[in-house]
């Protein structure tokens, strides 16, 4: 069976003061081959959380990951990690970030030479190839961030906030190349982001999590995703449905915010 | 007295040249962005160094050495010892009350010159002319009356100095130098030493030139100039690579293992505010004063700075870079190869750059303990003969080296790790 399967994880560890925190809970998912999938929540909701017991970086106290039929046990290759910033190794060039993942799999030089030179001409890198990672922008080194990470061909790719550190406008292209390479590569993309906007636009399906204990909220099945890879952003924005559902997902997500607030008074 | 007035002659040249370069430039100030901001106190980006008082600012040390030193180099001097002929005359009374005057006739030359005393006639009266030599910066007991008629009876005796009276512990000034008298009624002549320096405390520049000329030819003490430097500097790179072959290896592993970090920790921060200099005794005592004994101090001198160099290197790699190499298929090895390594570089870098000024220091104090060639051995042997010229020069070459070595790492730095503070 292909796919990536979340079977009941459960997350919880003592702080140094006896008590303890339950960052997950009886959390349970299943996304298919080639879905893209964006989460949202209010900070503390554990969407970080699940996304590094998704990668591999942190072993759920309770449940598991499955991957194409195998458990998952610790960071792999088979599931890429896309960050917010701050993962690109300074010390190469644009090039030989791209060629990270395939050098150290031992891919020849030759081949791995022209892949990157076909993913960093997708992403619109192809004359910064020898360029130095600091003497990129912002949105540059976010482009060579998703052509290093596609390099190495993954089922899944991770996205933590991948567009979050970019301005505005510069955004609004990212998505537009997050959901072009997604189409392209038919990749299962699994994208955490704070901006309700980025998650109608860049999420087929969409999952609202709730804090304390981190937990599934509600799940959306949204056009939007599909309609942006023939149309552009901003016309999709102006759909009539997605602005009734990004009121209903806001007035969610503050009303979450104000019954944690009325927790912290009543403490 | 002659240290204060340095001072504040410096200090006045640094006001006047800050006036005089100020009121200059005035109307020549570069129109780019910085010299727009109306708010420059407070923000260091806007302080830029002024290269005119840099330039003036080195200008006026050598002025300053030259002027108290009596260097030919330099226009200006304050006044100098005196040297040539003086004549000053004293009145003496013999036993019978009776009074006379003479001359004195003092040449003062220099030091390990041939000269001789000056000509004079005895002159009449009981009281007989005298002449007599003095080298610069040196003083003269006189007894005026050795040559005088009943100048060995008691009742004789001095009692004024250009025909002003003087006493026991009184002292009269004459035309270049001064007469004092002390207790038992003996005269000590000091002849005016001015205000310049002794060449005993500071030599002028062209002295300190022609010592390095000299020594650069002849050698110093068996070696030659290029063996003592040389000699310091193998110590150090010796030391210094020893150290970082260790330290390196071993900041890595306390930055990667928690065993390690607590095996180490106690040892690492106990050792690393000892100063290398406490230390010199300890190594005499167990490795001798030989080379070992040197390489041994300055590899403990650079052991713990590289050692805390590398475990900060490791400890400040960012996680996201370890998880996304990680997650690119990375093993540990290569994530130390690829990841962790490269990330401590510029960490390393400035270790090196402390390991380095500090092992610089460090070789030079031991050599001054003990050492048969090296820099700090000829500074502190000349410094027993009293060639403060040969002092000076190496004084001034252990700087020039020092700041030649950091030069030299900073370009390394920039050429090895140009993405230091970009990230």
């Amino acid at each position: 069976m292909t796919g990536l399967r979340i079977e009941s994880v459960s997350m919880r560890f003592d702080l140094p003061n006896g008590s303890y925190v339950q960052a997950l809970k009886d959390v349970s998912l299943d996304l298919a081959k080639g879905e893209l999938m964006s989460v949202l929540g209010p900070s503390g909701c554990g969407k970080t959380t699940l996304l590094n017991i998704v990668a591999g970086f942190l072993a759920p106290t309770q449940g598991r990951v499955v991957l194409n039929g195998h458990d998952v046990k610790g960071p792999d290759a088979e599931r890429g990690m896309v960050f917010q910033q701050g993962a690109l190794f300074e010390w190469m060039s644009v090039r030989e970030n791209v060629e990270f993942g395939p050098r150290m799999k031992g891919v020849p030089a030759a081949q791995r030479r022209e892949g990157a030179d076909r993913l960093l001409q997708i992403t619109g890198l192809g004359d910064f190839k020898d360029k130095a990672i600091y003497e990129l922008s912002g949105g540059m080194q976010q482009r060579v961030a998703l052509a290093r990470c596609l390099a190495n061909d993954p089922d899944v790719i991770l996205m933590d906030e991948p567009l979050g550190a970019l301005d505005a406008l510069t955004r609004e292209k990212m998505q537009g190349l997050v959901l072009k390479l997604w189409k392209e590569t038919g990749k299962t993309i699994v994208l955490i982001t704070h901006s309700v906007e980025e998650a109608l636009l860049l999420g087929e399906r969409l999952l609202v999590m709730a804090p304390r204990p981190g937990r599934i909220h509600k799940e959306y099945r949204l056009p939007f995703a599909e309609l942006g890879v023939s149309t552009d952003l901003r016309e999709v924005k102006t759909h009539p449905d997605f602005a009734t559902t990004r009121e209903e997902i806001l007035s969610m997500i503050w009303e979450m915010e104000e019954e944690i607030m009325g927790r912290m008074e009543d403490a | 007295m002659t240290g204060l007035l340095i001072v504040a002659v410096y200090v006045a040249l640094f006001v006047a040249s800050m006036l005089v370069v100020g009121a200059l430039t005035a109307r020549s100030r570069r129109r780019d962005f910085t010299s727009l901001k109306t708010v420059t106190f407070g923000d260091e980006s806007a302080v830029r160094p002024n290269r005119w008082a840099s330039v003036i600012s080195v200008i006026v040390l050598f002025l300053i050495w030259g002027a108290f030193t009596g260097s030919k180099l330099v226009p200006i001097h304050v006044p100098g010892p005196f040297v040539g002929d003086t004549t000053f005359t004293y009145t003496a009374r013999n036993a019978a009350g009776e009074t006379d005057d003479a001359t004195v006739v003092v040449r003062v030359h220099a030091v390990g010159a041939e000269v001789d005393d000056p000509a004079i006639e005895e002159g009449d009266g009981f009281a007989k002319n005298d002449a007599t030599r003095i080298g610069v910066y040196r003083s003269e007991l006189m007894r005026l009356g050795r040559n005088d008629e009943g100048g060995r009876e008691d009742g004789y005796a001095v009692v004024a100095i250009d025909g002003q009276p003087i006493g026991p512990n009184g002292s009269v000034r004459t035309a270049h130098g001064t007469m004092t008298m002390n207790e038992r009624g003996g005269t000590n002549f000091v002849p005016d030493q001015g205000l310049q320096m002794q060449p005993l405390y500071l030599p002028s520049p062209e002295r300190v030139v022609e010592a390095l000329v000299e020594v650069a030819s002849d050698g110093y003490r068996n070696f030659t100039l290029v063996e003592h430097l040389g000699w310091s500097l193998i110590r150090v790179l010796g030391g210094f690579a020893l150290g970082a072959l260790v330290g390196i290896p071993l900041g890595y592993a306390m930055g990667l293992s928690d065993w390690f970090r607590g095996w180490f920790d106690p040892i690492v921060e106990f050792m690393r505010p000892v100063p290398p200099l406490a230390l010199i005794p300890l190594v005499i005592i167990w490795f001798g004063i030989n080379e070992t004994g040197k390489i041994v101090l300055l590899f403990l001198a650079a052991l713990w700075i590289m050692a805390i160099g590398a475990r900060a290197g490791v400890s400040g790699v960012n996680i996201t870079k370890v998880h996304a190499a990680y997650s690119l298929g990375a093993s540990k090895w290569q994530i130390l190869r690829h990841v962790i390594i490269p990330n401590s570089l510029p960490e390393i870098f400035t270790a090196a750059r402390v390991a380095m000024g500090v092992c610089w220091g460090t070789v030079v104090a031991a050599e001054l303990v003990a050492a048969n060639v090296g820099a700090g051995m000829m500074i502190t042997t000349a410094s027993k003969f009293q060639q403060t010229y040969v002092v000076v020069m190496g004084i001034i070459l252990i700087g020039v080296i020092g700041f030649a070595i950091d030069i030299l790492m900073r370009k390394a730095e920039a050429v090895l790790v140009p993405w230091k503070g970009r990230s």
